[in-house]
Parts: C-alpha cells; sequence; structure tokens
C-alpha cells in the first residue's frame, strides 16, 4: 500500500487510552458527519448512507446463517441424530438456505457496493431516485423482521426450494410467513434494479460513454436487468403457494388436477437467473480488482462487458437443468443441458481474459488481489462442478447429493463471498476514510481460502460416493469425510470474524487514507475518502477509456 | 402560481429527471408484465392437461360481460392517451376532464366485475365458500380458482390505477402540478394505466374465450 | 483413514461403470480447462510482482483471435462430453419393452414395492442380477426420489403421475439404497437396502415370499370390490367401455384427441376420470382419487393390462 502523506497527528495504538486518531479535515466534512443523529441515518436518502444500513443489516444475516451452518455441520459430525431432531435439522438448514440466499447473498454486493459506488464511478450525485433506495431498504428490514419472527416461532422444513405439494400442503412449519418474507424482500430486490438501471442509463457524467463504464457497472447492468424480470416470478409462485396453503387453490396439486412440476418450473425460472444476481457483481468487483492490482487495463474490455450481459440472457433459458430427473421430458432434458454449456462460455471468457491481465502487470500482493485470486480459484472450480452436473447422465447420479452442495458453495462462498471480502478491502479506505492493516488483511485471506477449501473439498467426494444432501443421519461410512468438513467450517468459521476485528481497530487507530491510498484509476478515486455528501463539488467530465494506466514502452533494464 | 418545481438531487435538468422518471416507470412496468406472466403461464398449463373441462367452465362464463368491460377499458385508455397530449399543451381544464372521465370508467369496469362476482356467486359457480354447488370438477374448480385469482389480480392494479387519475387529477386541480412541467406525473401514470389495461386484452380471450 | 479404493463406490452395473468412465473424464476436462488458470495465475504474480523487475514493455490489452478462441475451443472440447452424457441418458432413459416389471410406491417415509407375482416388500428391493429390470414409480403424498447410488441412477416419484426407472445389475450383493429428494421430517430415515441376487436365488426369494396372487389377480379381487366390474363388464346396463384389449391401444377421445392407453392413461382414467372421456360415452364414471390408494391403482392397472390380450368372455 502506497505511503501516507496526508495524516496530522500520529495516534498511539498501544495506549488503550488513546482516542485514536482525531477527526481529519476530510472527514468533518464527509457524508460520515453529515448529521449525527439517528434520525438523521434512518431517513437519509444519501446512497452512501443507505450503502452502510445495508452493510450492517446484510452482515446481521449473515451472522444468523452462519450460526444456522454451524448448528447443521456440529450435527453431521456424527452419523446418528444427536445434536437436533430430524424436525430440527431440517428446520436448520432451511432457515440456512433462505437467510443465506435472500438476506444476504442476493442483496451482498449489489446493495452494499453497488450502491455505494455506482454514483461514484459514473459521476453522478446519487442514484436516480433515492428516496425509492431508502424504501427499498426498509422492505428488506420489514421482510427480515418477518424472517426473525419466523425462527422466533420454529421456523420452517421444506428447504429454500420449497418444492410442492411439500410445501402447499405437508409442510407444518409456517411456510406461508417465510413465503410472505421472501415476497416482501423479493420488492427491495426489484426497487434497486430499477433504480441502477435508471442511474447507469440517464446519470452518467459527461464523456462517460457506455464504452467507458467501469466493468463493475456494466456487471451490475446485467444484475438489474435480472433483478427487475426474475423476481416478479418468484413473487407470483409465492404468492400462489400461499394460496394454495390457505385456500386449496389446487394449482400445484395433484389431486385436484394441479401440477407439482409446474412449481418447479416457475421457481427455477427465477432462481437459475437469481444465481448470476448472486455472481454477477462479484466478476463486477473481481474485474475491478485485478485490473487495479495490475496496474493495467483488463484485457479484452469488450468481452468482459459483453460476457456479462451474454450471462443475463442466456441464464434465462437454463433452469431446466435442475429438473433432470424430475420427471421432465428428455427432449426438454437435452436442451437445458445443452444452454447449461453455452452459458459458461462467457464465464470462461471472464476467466481467462483476467488472466491475460495479469500478463506483464505490476502485481500487487494486497489483500484485495489475495480475495481476487481465491476468487478466481475456486470460482473456476464451482463453475466447472457446474458443468459436470449440467451433463445429463452425471447429474442422474449426482442430483441431490452433497457434489450439488459443494458445487454451489464453491461459487456462492469460495466466489462471491470472497469477491465481497475482496470489495470490502479494497473500498473500505473510500468508506471509511482508514487504512487498516494490511498483513492481517493477507493473513484472513489467506485462513478463509484454507478454511473453506477444507470445509467443502470433501463433500465433492462425499456427493460422488452417494451421500444425499439434507439427510440428518446418514450411513457410517461417510463419517470421516462429514467430519474434516465440519472442521473446516470451524477454521472458516473464525477466519470470518478476523476481519470484523481489524477493520474496526481501523476505525480509531487506522492512518487517514487519503484520495488514492492504492493508486489506481476510476472516479470513486479522485474525491476525498470519505467522500462528501455530495459526492463531486463539480461533476467530473471523462476523456479517456477506463483503467487508463500508463503504457511503458521500452524495457526497463536492471 | 405556485413556484415550478426544483430539480432533485442527482439531476441536472428538469428534462433529466423527466426522462429518469418515466424510463422507472417502464421497468416497473416490465416486472409487473412478469408478474402476470407467471399467471398467464399457469393458466396455460392448466388449460393444457385439462382442455375438456376448461373449455366447459369457460363457457360458462359470462363472456358478454367481459366484452363491455373490455370496450370500458379502450375506451379509458384512449381518454388517458390524449390527457398525455392534452397535458404537455398545459390545457389543464382538458387533462382534468379526461383523467376523471377515464378514471369514472375504470370504476364502472369495477362495479360491472363486482356484478359478475356476484351472479356467478348466485349461479354456484364462484370458487368461494358457499358459492361453488354447480362446480363438480376438481380440474373446473381449479380452472374457476385461476381466474378468481387472476381478475382480482387485476382488479386490485386497476383500483390501483383509479386512485391514481385521481390523485394526479387532484394535483393537477390545486395546481401542486403544474402544467406542462411537471407532464411526467401524467405520462407515468398513463403508461400504468395502459398496463393494466394491456393485460386485461390478454386476460380476457384466455379466460373467457378458450373454447 | 479409509483406503482408496472405498472412496470409489461400489459400481455394480455396466451402466453405472460408464457413468464413472464419463465422470472421470470429465474430471480430467475440468483440470485442463483449469489448470492453465491456476498455473499462469502464480506464476505472474511471481513474475511480475509489484516492486520486482521484469520485462512488463508493450502490454496488450485486446486480441481478438485469442479471445474467441478460448471462448470456442472449450466449448467444442466439452461438446464432445455433451454428446457422450447425452446418449448416456437416452439409455438411461428408455427402458426395454420386456423388462421385468416392479412397482414401487414412495410414501413418507418408506418405500414400498411390489412384484409382478405379488411379493411385497417395505425398503427392500430385490431384484436378480442379469436382468432388465424396470420400477415403476408413484408416490402417495410428496415427491420422493429412488436413489441406489451403486447404479448411479436416481429417479423422482411425482405424485399424480407414473415415472420409470430401469436397470441391470450385475454384480450380485447388497447396496444402499436412499430418497434422495426432500420430503419432510424423516426425509433422511427413507432408506434402505438393494439387494442383487442370482438368478436362482431371486426365484427362491420369490417363492419363499409367495403371496396370494399376483398383481393382476389382485387387480382382478379390487375391480370386482370396488364397483368397476358394475359398469365395465359386458353384461352392465350401464354404457361404459370393455377394457378388454384396450391396454396400449389408441383411444379416441371425447375432445377429438388420441391417446395411447398406457399406465398413466388408465390411471388418469380411475382417479381423474373427467379429464379424458373416451369419445362416444356418457361422463358417468365416478373419480376414485380417495378410495383406493396408490398400491390399489398399480394393482388395478396391472389387471387391465392383463387383460391386452383377453376377450370379452374373460371379463368378470
Ligand atoms: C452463484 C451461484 C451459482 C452459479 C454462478 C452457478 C453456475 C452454474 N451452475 Fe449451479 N447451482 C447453484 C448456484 C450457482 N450455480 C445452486 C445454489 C444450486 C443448487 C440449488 C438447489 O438445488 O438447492 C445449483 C445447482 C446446479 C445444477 C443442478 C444440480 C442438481 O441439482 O442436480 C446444475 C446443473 O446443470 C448447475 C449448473 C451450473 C452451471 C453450468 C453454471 C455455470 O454458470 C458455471 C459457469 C462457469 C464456469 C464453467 C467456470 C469458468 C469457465 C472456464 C474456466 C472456461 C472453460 C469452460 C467452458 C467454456 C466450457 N448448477
Ligand atoms: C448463499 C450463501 C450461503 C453461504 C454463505 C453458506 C455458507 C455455509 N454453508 Fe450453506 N447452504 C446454502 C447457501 C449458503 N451457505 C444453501 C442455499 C443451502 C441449501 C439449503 C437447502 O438445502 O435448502 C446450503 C446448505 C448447506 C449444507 C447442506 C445441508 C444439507 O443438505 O443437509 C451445508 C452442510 O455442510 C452447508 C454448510 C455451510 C457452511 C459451513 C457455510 C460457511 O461458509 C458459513 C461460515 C460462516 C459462519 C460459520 C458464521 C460466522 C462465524 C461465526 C458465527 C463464529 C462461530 C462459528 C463457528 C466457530 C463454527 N450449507
Ligand atoms: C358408474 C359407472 C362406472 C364405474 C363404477 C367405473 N367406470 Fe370406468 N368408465 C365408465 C364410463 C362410462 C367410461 C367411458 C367414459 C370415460 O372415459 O370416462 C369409463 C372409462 C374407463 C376407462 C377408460 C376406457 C377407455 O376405453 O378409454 C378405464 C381404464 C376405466 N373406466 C376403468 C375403471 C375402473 C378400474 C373402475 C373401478 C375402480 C371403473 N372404471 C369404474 C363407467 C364406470
Ligand atoms: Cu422421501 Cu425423501
Ligand atoms: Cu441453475
Amino acid at each position: 500500500m502506497s505511503s501516507v502523506t496526508n495524516h496530522d497527528e500520529r495516534p498511539n495504538p498501544d495506549n488503550l487510552d488513546d482516542p485514536g486518531l482525531s477527526e481529519t479535515k476530510t472527514e468533518r466534512v464527509s457524508y460520515l458527519r453529515a448529521g449525527h443523529t439517528l434520525r438523521s441515518w434512518l431517513f437519509t436518502t444519501d446512497h452512501k448512507r443507505v450503502a452502510l444500513l445495508y452493510m450492517m443489516s446484510i452482515t446481521f444475516f449473515f451472522f444468523i446463517g452462519g450460526i444456522a451452518a454451524a448448528f447443521v455441520r456440529a450435527d453431521l459430525l456424527t452419523p446418528s441424530a444427536d445434536l437436533m431432531t430430524n424436525e430440527g435439522y431440517n428446520r436448520a438448514f432451511t432457515l440456512h438456505g433462505v437467510i443465506m440466499v435472500w438476506f444476504f447473498l442476493i442483496p451482498s454486493i449489489p446493495n452494499t457496493f453497488g450502491n455505494f459506488l455506482i454514483p461514484l464511478m459514473i459521476g453522478a450525485r446519487d442514484l436516480a431516485f433515492p428516496r425509492l433506495n431508502l424504501l427499498s431498504w426498509y422492505i428488506f428490514i420489514l421482510g427480515g423482521i418477518f424472517t426473525l419472527f419466523v425462527l422466533i416461532l420454529g421456523g420452517v422444513d421444506t428447504g429454500w426450494t420449497f418444492y410442492t405439494p411439500l410445501s402447499s400442503m405437508y409442510a407444518n412449519g409456517n411456510v406461508v410467513l417465510v413465503a410472505t418474507a421472501v415476497f416482501i424482500v423479493g420488492f427491495s430486490s426489484i426497487l434497486t434494479g430499477l433504480n441502477f438501471i435508471v442511474t447507469i442509463h440517464k446519470l452518467r457524467a459527461p464523456g462517460m460513454t457506455w464504452g467507458r463504464l467501469p466493468l463493475f457497472i456494466w456487471s451490475h447492468y446485467a444484475t438489474s436487468v435480472i433483478l427487475v424480470l426474475a423476481t416478479p416470478v418468484l413473487s407470483v409462485t409465492l404468492a400462489l403457494i400461499a394460496a394454495e396453503r390457505l385456500f386449496g387453490l389446487g394449482i400445484f396439486n395433484p389431486e385436484l388436477g394441479g401440477d407439482p412440476l409446474l412449481f418447479q418450473h416457475l421457481f427455477w425460472f427465477y432462481s437459475h437467473p437469481a444465481v448470476y444476481i448472486m455472481v454477477l457483481p462479484a466478476l463486477g468487483v473481481v474485474s475491478e480488482l485485478v485490473a487495479a492490482a495490475a496496474r493495467k487495463p483488463v484485457f479484452g474490455y469488450k468481452f468482459v462487458a459483453g460476457s456479462s450481459i451474454a450471462i443475463a440472457v442466456i441464464g434465462f433459458l437454463v433452469w431446466g437443468h435442475h429438473m433432470f430427473v424430475s420427471g421432465q421430458s428428455i427432449y426438454a432434458s437435452a436442451v437445458f443441458s445443452f444452454l447449461s454449456l453455452v452459458v459458461a462460455v462467457p464465464s470462461g471468457i471472464k476467466i481467462y481474459n483476467w488472466t491475460a491481465t495479469l500478463y506483464k502487470g505490476d502485481i500487487s500482493l494486497d489483500p484485495p488481489f489475495l480475495f481476487a485470486m481465491g476468487f478466481i480459484g475456486l470460482f473456476v472450480v464451482g463453475g466447472l462442478t457446474g458443468l459436470a452436473v449440467a451433463m445429463l447422465a452425471i447429474d442422474v447420479h449426482l442430483h441431490d447429493t452433497y457434489f450439488v452442495v459443494a458445487h454451489f458453495h464453491y461459487i456462492m462462498v469460495g466466489g462471491t463471498v470472497s469477491a465481497y471480502f475482496g470489495a470490502l478491502h479494497f473500498w473500505w479506505p473510500k468508506i471509511v476514510g482508514r487504512l487498516y492493516s494490511v498483513v492481517w488483511g493477507r493473513l484472513s485471506a489467506m485462513f478463509i481460502f484454507i478454511g473453506f477449501n477444507f470445509t467443502f473439498f470433501p463433500q465433492f467426494i462425499l456427493g460422488y460416493e452417494g451421500m444425499p444432501r439434507r439427510y440428518h443421519v446418514y450411513p457410517e461410512q461417510f463419517q470421516v469425510l462429514h467430519d474434516m468438513s465440519s472442521i473446516g467450517a470451524s477454521i472458516l468459521g473464525i477466519a470470518y470474524l478476523m476481519p470484523a476485528v481489524y477493520l474496526y481497530y481501523s476505525l480509531r487507530y487506522g492512518q487517514p487514507a487519503g484520495n488514492n491510498p492504492w493508486n489506481v484509476t476510476g472516479l470513486e478515486w479522485t474525491i476525498p475518502s470519505p467522500p462528501p455528501k455530495h459526492n463531486f463539488d463539480e461533476i467530473p467530465t471523462v476523456d479517456g477509456p477506463p483503467y487508463n494506466y500508463p503504457v511503458r514502452k521500452e524495457a526497463k533494464h536492471a | 402560481m405556485r413556484e415550478l418545481p426544483k430539480v432533485q438531487t442527482p439531476y441536472v435538468d428538469r428534462a433529466q429527471q423527466h426522462e429518469a422518471g418515466i424510463m422507472g416507470m417502464h421497468i416497473f412496468l416490465a416486472s409487473e408484465i412478469m408478474l402476470f406472466g407467471g399467471i398467464f403461464m399457469a393458466i396455460a398449463v392448466i388449460r393444457q392437461a385439462h382442455s375438456q373441462e376448461v373449455v366447459e367452465y369457460s363457457k360458462e362464463l359470462h363472456y358478454y360481460l367481459g366484452a363491455i368491460n373490455t370496450m370500458l377499458l379502450l375506451t379509458s385508455s384512449f381518454l388517458v392517451a390524449a390527457a398525455v397530449h392534452m397535458s404537455r399543451h398545459a390545457r389543464r381544464k382538458a387533462v382534468l376532464a379526461l383523467l376523471v372521465s377515464a378514471a369514472f370508467l375504470g370504476l364502472l369496469f369495477l362495479g360491472l366485475k363486482g356484478f359478475e362476482y356476484w351472479s356467478e356467486f348466485q349461479e354456484g359457480r364462484l370458487p368461494v365458500a358457499g358459492g361453488m354447488e354447480k362446480i363438480n370438477s376438481a380440474p373446473g374448480r381449479l380452472f374457476l380458482n385461476l381466474y378468481l385469482v387472476s381478475t382480482s389480480l387485476h382488479a386490485v392494479h386497476l383500483t390501483i390505477g383509479v386512485i391514481a387519475l385521481l390523485v394526479v387529477a387532484g394535483r393537477i386541480y390545486t395546481r401542486r402540478s403544474a402544467l406542462p412541467q411537471r407532464s411526467v406525473v401524467v405520462e407515468t401514470t398513463a403508461a400504468y394505466w395502459h398496463l393494466v389495461d394491456i393485460i386485461w386484452i390478454f386476460l380476457y380471450p384466455l379466460l373467457y374465450l378458450a373454447r | 483413514m479409509n483406503d482408496f479404493a472405498s472412496a470409489w463406490p461400489d459400481a455394480a452395473s455396466a451402466y453405472a461403470s460408464n457413468v464413472d468412465l464419463l465422470a472421470l473424464f470429465f474430471m480430467a476436462l475440468v483440470v485442463i480447462l483449469s489448470a492453465p488458470v491456476f498455473i499462469l495465475m502464480v506464476v505472474f504474480a511471481t513474475k511480475y510482482r509489484r516492486g520486482k523487475n521484469a520485462d512488463r514493455t508493450e502490454p496488450i490489452n485486446r486480441n481478438m483471435w485469442v479471445e474467441v478462441s478460448w471462448a470456442v475451443v472449450p466449448f467444442l472440447l466439452i461438446l464432445f462430453f455433451y454428446g457422450w452424457a447425452t446418449s448416456l441418458f437416452i439409455v438411461h432413459a428408455s427402458p426395454p419393452s420386456d423388462a421385468l416389471e416392479i412397482k414401487a410406491v414412495g410414501k413418507q417415509w418408506m418405500w414400498k414395492f411390489q412384484h409382478a407375482g405379488g411379493q411385497r416388500e417395505i425398503n427392500e428391493l430385490h431384484v436378480p442380477v442379469g436382468k432388465d429390470v424396470k420400477v415403476v414409480l408413484a408416490s402417495q403424498d410428496v415427491i420422493h426420489s429412488l436413489y441406489i447410488p451403486a447404479l448411479r441412477i436416481k429417479q423422482d416419484a411425482v405424485p399424480g403421475r407414473y415415472t420409470e426407472l430401469w436397470f441391470n445389475a450385475e454384480k450380485p450383493g447388497t447396496y444402499w439404497l436412499a430418497c434422495a429428494e426432500f420430503c419432510g421430517t424423516d426425509h433422511s430415515a427413507m432408506t434402505g437396502k438393494f439387494i442383487a441376487l442370482r438368478p436362482a436365488d431371486y426365484s427362491r426369494w420369490l417363492a419363499e415370499n409367495g403371496s396370494d396372487g399376483s398383481l393382476a389377480a389382485e387387480g382382478e379381487k379390487l375391480f370386482v370390490s370396488s364397483g368397476c366390474s358394475g359398469c365395465h363388464s359386458p353384461d352392465a346396463k350401464v354404457h361404459a367401455p370393455s377394457l378388454a384389449g384396450l391396454y396400449g391401444r389408441p383411444v379416441p377421445l371425447e375432445n377429438g384427441d388420441v391417446v395411447t392407453a398406457d399406465d398413466q392413461y388408465i390411471r388418469d382414467s380411475i382417479l381423474l376420470p373427467q379429464s379424458q372421456i373416451a369419445a362416444g360415452y356418457p361422463h358417468i364414471m365416478p373419480t376414485f382419487e380417495n378410495i383406493l390408494s396408490e398400491e390399489d391403482v398399480l394393482k388395478l392397472v396391472a389387471y387391465v393390462k392383463s387383460l391386452a390380450k383377453a376377450s370379452e368372455e374373460n371379463l368378470p
């Protein structure tokens, strides 16, 4: 990290009574100090503050979901049912899935970093509809409260997939309440997506043409399209489930002439695109991190930007790959399998282009880049094993086994959560205006990587050996691998807590960051850290491509 | 005359704000289409699986009431479109008259729809407690359930539309929204109204004329 | 630690070994596609580490052909696997017509199996090795999925329809069988044994577990006791179609469609009689939805099927 020059005082970090660095001049005029009351936070329309509200809320939900995961892993230490009852176990993984997907991962990068950075990166003073932005946070919180309420009432036991007729007729948990919670949070997603699309279309600074947008913006644009178009289908599906439970609608009930598979089609029509909601923002983050670490433009900007859009579009056509053994027609299965391969091509372009970006780069091994490297490695493994389950004959064996569990944790946890932490470490100095300890950052990146592989790699083997998922009791032969996984999860859990400590410490004792601590390009780095309330004193004019790092023309001889 | 509204925070000028408003509304409408799209899919699947019953029960629906309602909505859409045009030319009185009469047609639609539900209830063909003596096959009942769900969801949207039209008319009447500067509110409300109309144009044949 | 051999699960059929082969080659492909990324990332991060002296002149920012090639080449490679996997899947999805048929009913939380001779078992499935066996799956409540890891196959049992699964087990032995689709509280207890026996042992097992009659025979009893014969026997006063010779025949429906009278059609005729009316008959057949269990229906289907080659007179 480049050395810092513009600090005013030196605190003594060993002296616990030292109040830390007192406010710097930029901090005094930043968005963080523009109003100190609770009210000024709860009624803010500043996109940066809303981003922080989201950041706190999703961190909270990450811990709740993580604790549910800890229960799951602890229970799986032994093949028999000891810690929880069967019912309790089912409720644990259902809540784990529901909370992690809808209350943590989907909002994670878009609603925090997207919210914070989109206006800064395109040179705008705020999102297009600032009040709508705040409203979407309140809707999110309302949905969250419903979920917590369900948690207190005892939970649900349908799995995050709510398959009918189990969820609509047989399950005895609070299905309607959870469906309502997810239904509500869906509107928050739709509003956020809408806001992003309009912002990116209408509020770009002069000279910020589509071809000059940072790749982070492109991927958020693609994400928003999915948010807006896929989420309503989930809403209506959940509403139909609720109607089925409350009034016996019959649409998913074969006894009444309905079709249980119709539910799966509707659910996956949303939920497959939703997995790209979870990963596209992460891909955008990694593009930024790779360019910043290598101090080079991303190799093949156009392909990388276009691949985000391609993923979003093709992603709408592959939902049937979750239904290969459901009794869906074999022709449909063959087509869905094929399209799943097609959707891998744009993902591949991104991966290989990033690798090429590093060539002749000036690569820093600071925490953000370590997280980005972790992301690339784990995403490749997750993605290619996704292709394995997209192969029909292989999926017939692996469907609903731990292989699938491993596949999606590699992408969602190994991939997106790593990217989230990468983003956090990259933009933290911008957000709070202080530097954190780079050494601790590197350590936690490594621990997370190691803990992660320890937890989830054994699950690939478990799955191939035939260990079904959502199994509370299991044959003894699987115990060794399950135990490895549980031990890994403890390492991972602790590793996830590490950043909380040193980032908090940086708030008090960190050195002031200055405008551009990493010495990188991008409009967000041209303004003070933390940024002032109105972002730019004067709306900037853009006159060059993104990632415009100086190119070395001649060989530098030693 | 009140002061002209100021340009709000993220915008540099009024034209930009106007465009953003319209675009936001269009995106919202796209998501509404997807919402109803799910229901259309469900109706289509049930129809495919039980064509016989669906046709049988569809024949019992009061298709002429539906036809009148279709006419009402088409006319109201026309009025609303005219209101948009007038608002750009600051024809305040005309805009008011057009909006209020479109809202009135919307209310008529709702009234007629209510009457239709009531008569179906009397005939024992409405899938609610006490109103379904005549429904004696499961798929038939399922079809009528979907009929009830989709038309009532549409009616809710229409109610919101009527309220929106009236609110906009009220703001124009009290001059809180000046014309033509704030014609964007007329335009976005009109866009919403057209969508509700279009959804009906799809629902009507799918439910009433499926034979 | 387990030895490696046991980490690779048993393969009890030729199909299973084929899947293993495919999976193994696919994993090789995974390595081929990902290794360049891993290796180059590490190499570049070392070679071009910040502060290290290296040749960084004239970096390139784009090269269309390179980019297209690394999009297309992996795709073509994987297309080959697509063909392989899909052809294997088609084998899996097309049961031979002369396969031995076993009926399975999934129910919260147990598997019930019935052999053609009427032998019944719960959570255990005995099959002969070296024979094509087809399992017809039905579900009484929610979706279940019959999973036999040693055969590398599974199939959902969906309420309201029949699905099928077939295999030809080669290695006699006892294997694990499970329910793979989450089905509620005791999902993980819905497991059992898949027992592949030598044909002679299988015959002995069948004989030892002899039942009062074959499936079709039980279906015949039900046909009378449930009142079907009241309408469907030749001397009934009601105008109802004869079921003799019905199975496998095309049936013209009232709405103009023509369907083949397969298992699913007969099942639907019994449970949802109003949805597909045979042309020319009154709409009077009542539904047996809440009267007959899935197993009863399976028996009736077996009975109607046994009439495929019968003539009018054989009807009770
Ligand atoms: C962020 C989340 C995320 C993402 C991005 C993906 C991405 C992909 N997923 Fe995954 N998936 C899930 C989350 C995700 N998935 C979840 C949660 C489930 C389980 C749901 C449940 O049942 O609970 C699931 C389940 C799932 C299944 C069903 C398995 C089953 O239940 O039987 C399938 C089957 O096809 C699948 C396939 C794919 C494919 C092909 C991709 C592709 O997009 C991957 C593309 C990426 C790469 C391929 C890697 C990089 C590329 C290269 C290195 C280039 C070389 C390759 C080529 C060009 C061919 N996924
Ligand atoms: C979307 C994001 C997401 C995330 C981040 C995670 C994170 C984790 N998941 Fe999750 N998982 C899902 C999404 C996610 N999962 C989904 C969708 C399912 C399917 C559900 C279903 O079948 O319906 C699933 C299912 C699932 C299963 C399968 C259950 C089953 O089928 O029976 C398992 C089992 O190991 C598991 C484990 C874990 C672990 C160990 C983590 C870890 O990464 C979590 C680490 C975090 C913490 C542990 C919290 C922070 C730390 C502490 C609070 C400190 C204290 C804790 C310890 C010291 C242990 N998950
Ligand atoms: C009240 C009279 C009645 C009873 C009782 C009855 N059926 Fe029927 N069944 C009919 C009539 C009439 C038809 C032809 C119209 C139709 O397809 O629904 C029919 C059609 C069928 C068909 C389709 C035949 C074809 O040619 O398409 C099958 C199979 C069948 N019944 C089986 C049964 C079974 C099994 C039972 C007893 C569990 C039963 N039925 C009881 C009157 C009856
Ligand atoms: Cu039956 Cu799981
Ligand atoms: Cu998918």
